[in-house]
């Protein structure tokens, strides 16, 4: 029965509804977009005739800045949300059987709110008189002194990709509302659970006596927890990338209302474009500039998944072979 | 082998992390200032905890209309838009399981992309679809797109629920003298039974939750629960009644999953006593 390779009468019927519906509302709506791109604009909203203006308008410094950024608030959302999600699945993953269930169900409780009801308590939260405006203070005097640490290049490399800013921040006008951070901060907050379920799941299924072993070898308890436990969840550690950075990638609520005019992404531009100008083509080309954004990481990531797969295959090989051989020689 | 503080302590840590928020909306709907958003009355006197957003709320109070309206047409919508993406979703989780040909690699590379595309795009090139066809934006163009979101979602669902479905199962059906059709309403469907109970009610939270889509398709004047309240975030004196409103739902939700737990536990129980 499972996989019958002849097609017939049947097979359309129970085909068609779903294939028709997301053909009809997903695949003919992206050529759309894609063909619009190639179209210039009109001055009452519409779309014009066909031409490569809306191309060449992309070059606009503007743009490229926007797309770095969004790509680098990404990565730093990412970096953070895998560095507090790793310790929280191996700590559900170590604990009785019985209450993993209850605190995975417990990490993703939040969920049942309304998401624009929890970014607007974090609003409130972020406050100038608020106490995280204090944090944020002391948060950026850190930054700053552990700045000058830095070797000279590398400071020039971070303020360079926007890591960084030049010069010392003047805490009178820094808030933490309508600041990057705020964005940073609540996008964490908002997909981290999708980190720690991946990982966690990898490592409810990792052999944890692997690191007792290392332990009787010697090793601390920190070389073993990167030498072997996360070697061993590097699939639940790549789908939790996966499943952080494309969301960030195209997030526009929590830039709107946390981010002020400091932090616009693509996202906030592609709805300014369609939804304020009425500009369409240029919002059609901002949409394919994200979905190439979002379709690279992906496809890394699975040439990535194959070629490990590739290369485990033949390592067995060899191994296998190296066993054989030797069989044979004793 | 001894415990690690570190980790356990992040978790904690971690955890106070996620529930500040959930904590803040709860209390938010106590707040009797509503204009702003503070326990203290205009002079600076602190003017106690109030249960009138509740009152208003239950008593359908004419200054919540919009807010009420908006959540009934979320809710609508949600419901709409789950029983379509079941159906839609079953067809296609059965068609995908059940034939290995070049139309269900297209049919799989179709539901599976809108899953891994942010949001945005999705509403982005539907609102484009509905710009070339000339359609007007409303309720019609809300529910299409949630049903177009929530369909790659509900047969993932469902399609690891088939995976250990047995297939000799309907052979059996079919050899004892059962047609296709009575195969599938009462073997197929009662077996997959809760892969599309479970792909439901992922599809009626992401659709009751969803603001990014709606925000593109939904035309003037037409408002979600959801875009309704961001619209309200910058002006409204009646904020604390969202908080209230959400506060409710997390209840029932939380009340909801208990009996669901409650009930599967007395299930399993039952199969084990057979």
């Amino acid at each position: 029965m499972n996989g019958r390779k002849s097609s017939g009468k049947a097979e359309w019927l129970t085909t068609m509804p779903s294939l028709a519906w997301l053909a009809l509302f997903f695949a003919v709506p992206s050529v759309i977009v894609l063909a619009f791109t190639f179209h210039g604009h009109t001055a009452n909203g519409g779309v014009g005739e066909w031409s490569l203006s809306t191309w060449r308008e992309l070059v606009d410094p503007d743009y490229p800045t926007i797309v770095w950024k969004t790509v680098r608030i990404s990565f730093e959302v990412t970096f953070w949300s895998i560095i507090l999600a790793l310790p929280c699945a191996y700590a559900i993953a170590r604990m009785p059987k019985r209450w993993r269930s209850v605190v995975a169900g417990a990490i993703m409780l939040p969920f049942w709110t309304s998401f624009v009801v929890r970014v607007f308590a974090w609003k409130t939260l972020l406050h100038p008189d608020g106490w995280l405006q204090a944090c944020y203070l002391t948060w950026l005097k850190v930054c700053d002194w552990s700045f000058g640490w830095l070797p000279g290049f590398l400071q020039r490399f971070l303020v360079w990709t926007g890591f960084a800013t030049a010069g010392h921040v003047d805490p009178s006008l820094a808030t933490i509302l309508d600041s990057e951070t705020a964005v940073v901060l609540v996008s964490v907050y908002t997909f981290l659970p999708f980190a720690i379920m991946p990982i966690y799941t990898a490592a409810e299924k990792f052999d944890f006596s692997l690191l007792e072993a290392a332990r009787d070898l010697g090793a601390t308890n920190f070389y073993s927890f990167r030498k072997i436990f996360l070697p061993g969840v590097r699939q639940g550690v790549v789908s939790a990338v996966l499943m952080v950075f494309i969301p960030v990638i195209g997030s526009y609520v929590i830039p709107q209302m946390l981010g002020g005019t400091e932090c616009i992404l693509i996202g906030n531009k592609i709805f300014m474009r369609a939804m304020q100008n009425r500009n369409i083509p240029h919002a059609s080309a901002l949409a394919t500039l994200m979905a190439v954004t979002v379709l690279v990481p992906m496809g890394a990531a699975m040439w990535w998944k194959r070629r490990q797969e590739a290369r485990d295959r033949r390592k067995l090989d060899v191994r296998t072979n190296r066993l054989m051989t030797s069989g044979g020689a004793s | 082998m001894k415990r690690s503080y570190f980790s356990t302590a992040m978790l904690a840590a971690v955890l106070a992390f996620l529930y500040v928020p959930i904590l803040l909306v709860v209390v938010y709907g106590f707040i009797p200032n509503g204009i702003a958003m503070s326990f203290y009355d205009a002079s600076g006197n602190f003017a106690g905890v109030t249960g009138k957003w509740y009152s208003m709320i239950f008593t359908g109070d004419n200054r919540l209309g919009a807010l009420m309206e908006s959540f009934w047409l979320s809710l609508t919508i949600a419901g709409l838009a789950t029983v379509a993406s079941c159906v839609l979703g079953t067809t296609a989780a059965l068609a995908l399981h059940k034939w290995r040909s070049r139309l269900q690699s297209l049919h799989h590379a179709l539901v599976y992309t809108p899953l891994i595309m942010p949001d945005i795009l999705i509403g982005i090139s539907l609102l484009m679809l509905f710009v070339a066809c000339g359609v007007d934006c409303g309720f019609w163009t809300i529910l299409v797109s949630h049903i177009t979101f929530c369909v790659s979602y509900v047969v993932m669902t469902i399609l690891a629920r088939l995976q250990d479905f047995d297939d000799r199962i309907v052979e059996a059906a079919y050899d004892l003298g059962a047609g296709p059709w009575y195969t599938f309403f009462h073997v197929q469907l009662p077996i997959l039974m809760p892969g599309i109970v479970a792909g439901g009610l992922l599809a009626f939270t992401l659709s009751i939750d969803d603001v990014v889509i709606t925000s593109f398709v939904n035309g003037a004047g037409t408002n979600t629960f959801p875009t309704y309240v961001s619209s309200m975030t910058k002006h409204s004196r009646n904020l604390p009644a969202v908080f209230a409103l959400s506060t409710l739902m997390l209840l029932f939700t939380c009340v909801l999953a208990g009996l669901s737990k409650i009930v599967a536990r007395g299930q399993t129980q039952k199969e084990r006593l057979r």
